[in-house]
């Protein structure tokens, strides 16, 4: 690795902890935004000279810090400071910070820093925007390019969010323990989306696919600082063993290749071997959560060493512990293809059907009544659910793959006899 | 003389690493270590898990208790490590609740899970 490549993930993992500090510090996210991005230039500058200071982090806060104040007082002096005994110029002052900041100080500031990009008041998709641009530090053109939007469509956005979590005001005192506990759950939802984001509708090559790593990260991080929390360990183990399907996901042709149809030996083992670890981990606290579930069936399907080995009455079991715990038409419509496995499509179907009502909207589900349907023979009814998981479909890929099924299916019903 | 080389890093920067800028660090250090295995001075090498991975057994006044981590305020020094095989977490936890129990010197016994195992030879 290059030195200045060195530097960049050096800032880059520094910068929620940095960032978040600053905010604290500022109580304003634009001049927050702007002390770290001036504490990041002259680290690329003094750096690669002196050599990296020996906490990065502290060195950022403490350059960041003196450099915002610098700015505040010279645009104009309305903004309240700290007392001048707090900013120091002298060099040790860094190894202070460094002391007195240690991963507990920390906690609060990062996740203050995530939980103002998940303000209910914005729309998932502004809410994944935001956090990947403030707490990430992914630039607007990444951003907008993974979002298949433009750059200045893009750059109005986040404008719009910033704004709109500006006017809302941002809770800075510290929480209570339960405050903490239901921000970590709304970070948490807003990590997933972001994984989401880029898993679903991306294969590795795609633009949108490093999200899923920016996500990973994230939830690394969260775990470093909140290190016994079941369902933080639940959470990346999930996203580990769905990303360690990577490379088995799509074939050489872009299509979408299905988990029982996948090459095996292309999963990424080692991270299988973390994710199982972090399940292990979690499942000894006895406080079972909706990530901890789901990523205990993604972990009985990586164990099985072929698809015919998956244990599926396993996975039916955690289903419906999922069902219990997290009641949703999505969750059973997950458990059918479980039930179609373990007792035929029909059982499936008639599980299914009631969810139509709200599931209407939802590619996923139209494809599955499809292939159910498809599979007993149905044929017309299934071209018309498939006609519809097209016309809802996320991306190319998803599309490609329902008329896939729906050529196949033509092709043995034009055939009768060949079979 | 045996030495035991512990590798300290920044976890949320090696963490963070790209599969290709892994995998040319991993590259340099085969190049370093590789001399040594050919000269059979190499004895076992892991990579460990995060510490987001490990438990810790830790002494209590009665029985040894687990919690997560090592958590980031731990000041305890490592002073050696064993390499074992076991099907599950249980049965290393029993095994370091048996070791904690015999030495009077020692407050916990981390448990890491391995990335990567090479076993090594050591001639003399």
């Amino acid at each position: 690795m290059t030195d200045i490549a060195w530097i960049d993930l050096a800032l880059a993992s520094a910068r929620p902890k940095a960032l978040g500090a600053l905010l604290r510090y500022f109580r304003n996210l634009d001049t927050a935004e702007e002390a770290f991005q001036e504490a990041c230039l002259r680290a690329i500058r003094t750096w690669p000279e002196k050599g990296p200071p020996r906490d990065p982090t502290a060195w950022l806060i403490f350059v960041g810090r003196n450099s915002g104040i610098d700015a505040v007082r010279k645009r104009a002096k309305i903004q309240a400071l700290p007392d001048e005994d707090q900013i120091s110029d002298k060099e040790d002052a860094e190894s202070d910070i460094a002391d007195r900041l240690d991963d507990s100080h920390y906690r609060d500031d990062i996740l203050r820093l995530l939980f103002i990009c998940c303000h209910p008041d914005l729309p998932a998709t502004q809410q994944i925007a935001l956090a990947l641009r403030i707490v990430s530090g992914l630039s607007v053109t990444q951003i907008a390019r993974a979002f298949l939007v433009s750059e200045s469509a893009m750059e109005q956005r986040i404008t719009r969010a910033k704004a709109r979590v500006a006017k809302a005001g941002v809770p800075f005192e510290t929480p209570s323990p339960q405050e903490r506990a239901e921000r970590l759950v709304i970070v948490s939802t807003m990590i997933y989306l972001i994984f989401n984001e880029g898993y679903s509708q991306a294969d590795p090559e795609q633009e949108a696919a490093a999200f899923s790593d920016e996500a990973i990260r994230l939830a690394r991080l969260m775990l470093h600082i909140f290190p016994a929390e079941p369902e933080l360990m639940g959470l990346l183990s999930l996203m580990l063993l769905q990303i360690s399907r990577r490379q088995a996901r799509f074939s050489a042709e872009d299509e979408i290749v299905l988990l029982e149809d996948q090459d095996r030996s292309l999963w990424n083992q080692p991270l299988i071997n973390e994710a199982l670890a972090l399940l292990d981990k979690a499942l000894r606290h006895r406080k079972p959560g909706p990530y901890q579930l789901q990523a205990a069936i993604a972990a009985v399907h990586s164990r099985a060493k072929r698809a015919a080995d998956t244990d599926w009455v396993e996975i039916d079991l955690l289903y419906r512990a999922l069902e219990r715990v997290q009641p949703s038409p999505v969750v059973t419509l997950n458990r059918a293809v479980v039930v179609s496995k373990l007792n035929g499509p029909q059982e499936a179907l008639d599980l299914i059907e009631p969810l139509g009502e709200k599931l209407d909207g939802y590619f996923y589900y139209h494809g599955l009544r499809g292939n159910l349907l498809k599979q007993l023979g149905r044929i017309t009814p299934a071209r018309i659910a498939f006609d519809r998981a097209i016309a809802l479909a996320h991306s190319a890929a998803e599309a490609a793959h329902i008329r896939r099924q729906i050529d196949k299916m033509q092709e043995e019903a034009a055939q009768p006899a060949a079979k | 003389m045996l030495y035991a080389i512990l590798c300290y890093a920044n976890e949320e920067t090696v963490f963070t690493w790209t599969q290709e800028e892994e995998a040319a660090v991993m590259g340099n250090l085969h190049a370093v270590i590789e001399p040594l295995a050919a000269a059979g001075k190499l004895g076992p090498t892991g990579r460990l898990m995060p510490t987001t991975a490990a438990t810790t057994v830790r002494k209590g006044r009665d029985e040894a208790f687990v919690v997560d981590g090592p958590f980031a305020e731990t000041k305890e020094a490592l002073l050696g490590f064993y390499t074992v095989d076991f099907e599950t977490l249980d049965e290393a936890i029993a095994f370091s609740k048996q070791l904690s129990a015999v030495n009077p010197g020692s407050t916990s016994y981390e448990i890491r899970p391995f990335y990567t195992f090479r076993p090594g030879e050591i001639a003399s």
